[in-house]
């Protein structure tokens, strides 16, 4: 975390790790900005992946340096969560410029756009707070093509002077944007989903689900204690088990299997891989001594891998709103009612 | 590519009052806008995730689009308690 000095009103970003000097400017000392990560930069990203202390990763806003930028340099805009500037730094080696770092509250670029703290507004603020127009000559902003939800390239020109030019997705395509003057070809305008992207989130997927699973397979264990001769905890163990199972599926196999199970709608695909999972724990013996038990464990983990693999629609790079809400309105129901159900036949099947 | 549910994207193109400046194109991280005859076209609209980028960015405002998240778990606080925050995890490890 950056603290601030605010003598006179005048906030000096704290001298972090990542600044190596400072260059003279009209608009005053702006901190220069190193290009290399170092082991500890790694580490905090690793940290993010694994949702440890997440949301505390973040920049002192402002305007900084890479290399020994002038007056006609170009400047670039960023939000302030470690690792979008991280990454832009990073990819920025061997390049002058300025970058311009918003208050986008520790929240990556796309999402932040979404929410709009990512958006015209700060930039104008931004601009005249940082005097950028004192800074350079030009009159020209790269912003990340992902920043576009939340920023209105006409609106921004019209309310502070400089005009909006959409980088690349990725940060690493900068430097082909650079050379190519100012454009990028359109496969770095696509956003992708890719296998490697979608195991990057599986930690936090399976963070995040932790505790709702652990709860419920609390519940569960206890709800399965009922049988003729009494009332025993034995069963607790399959209990959380099978709940366990399901956890991994919907955080882990769904979304690293994604594109290859069937289907279009994520609750649908969550479906296929809960109802595989039945089968296989089925024929290893895995989901419990009766029948209606199996049964009713069968749509108790169909349902808890649908509803994990519904949720990924907010982790997912390509699912609309409108999209998402057409789903919710038929899966939802259905998956309530295979966890009444199931819970049901659970209980039924421990008494007879 | 990965495909969501057909039919549903919620985005219009005004197209008598495009000037064809390509902005549109620029922002749309799913490359759902081609340009032919100096006007856009919208090539691909179920590949359309209702972000907004296009329509805010148009100078001459001939896109809508009922943009929001398409995340569940946002929707589903946005009906619990009326404000709709998303997770948040854009997995694209881009941004
Ligand atoms: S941004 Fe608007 S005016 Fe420009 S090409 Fe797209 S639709 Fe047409
Ligand atoms: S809303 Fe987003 S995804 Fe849909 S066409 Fe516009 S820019 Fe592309």
């Amino acid at each position: 975390m950056s603290t601030c000095c605010c003598k006179n009103n005048e906030c000096q970003p704290k001298r972090e790790a990542w600044v190596i000097g400072e260059i003279e400017t009209p608009a005053g000392k702006v901190p220069i900005l190193g290009t290399r990560l170092t082991f500890h930069d790694v580490l905090g990203a690793l940290k993010v992946r694994f949702a440890i202390g997440r949301h505390t990763y973040t920049v002192q806003p402002g305007l900084y340096a890479i290399g020994k930028p002038t007056a006609e340099s170009p400047v670039f805009v960023s939000a302030n969560y470690k690792l979008s500037f991280d990454h832009l730094r990073y990819a920025l080696g061997g390049t002058d410029g300025w970058v311009m770092v918003l208050d986008t509250q520790g929240i990556n670029v796309w999402c932040a756009a979404g929410k709009g703290t990512f958006g015209t507004e700060e930039i104008v603020n931004r601009v005249q707070q940082t005097k950028l127009d004192q800074v350079v000559t030009h009159r020209k902003l790269i912003v990340p093509q992902l920043g576009a939800p939340g920023v209105s390239a006409p609106e921004v020109a019209r309310q502070c002077g400089f005009s909006v030019v959409y980088g690349p997705v990725r940060a690493e395509d900068i430097p082909f944007f650079l050379e190519n003057n100012f454009t990028a070809i359109p496969e770095m305008r696509r956003v992708r989903f890719a296998l490697r992207d979608r195991i990057a989130v599986i930690p936090v997927e399976l963070i995040i689900w932790f505790k709702q699973a652990l709860i419920l397979a609390a519940v569960l264990a206890l709800l399965s204690g009922f049988s003729r001769d009494g009332y025993s905890l034995a069963h607790a163990p399959h209990a959380f088990g099978l709940v366990f199972a399901a956890w991994l599926t919907g955080g882990a196999i769904v979304p690293m299997l994604l594109p290859f199970i069937p289907g279009h709608a994520f609750s649908l695909k969550g479906v296929w891989a809960g109802l595989l999972l039945w089968v296989m724990l089925g024929s290893a013996n895995l989901m419990g001594t009766a029948p209606l038990i199996e049964l009713g464990w069968g749509m108790l983990i169909t349902a808890i891998v649908s509803f994990m693999a519904l949720n990924f629609t907010g982790t997912s790079t390509y699912t609309s709103m409108s999209g998402v809400k057409k789903e919710m309105k038929i899966a939802i129901p259905l998956q309530l009612v295979a966890v009444l159900c199931g819970t049901v036949l659970i209980v039924l099947g421990g008494l007879s | 590519m990965m495909r969501h549910l057909k039919n549903v994207a919620t985005l219009k193109l005004d197209i008598e009052t495009c000037t064809g400046c390509g902005l549109c194109i620029a922002v749309c991280p799913h490359a759902v806008f081609a340009l032919a005859d100096s006007k856009a076209h919208i090539i691909d609209l179920d590949a359309c995730m209702e972000c907004g980028a296009c329509a805010r960015n148009c100078p001459v405002s001939a896109l809508s689009v009922d943009s929001g998240a398409g995340c569940a778990s946002g929707i589903i606080k946005g009906l619990l308690n009326g404000s709709g925050e998303c997770c948040c995890d854009k997995g694209n490890g881009c941004c």
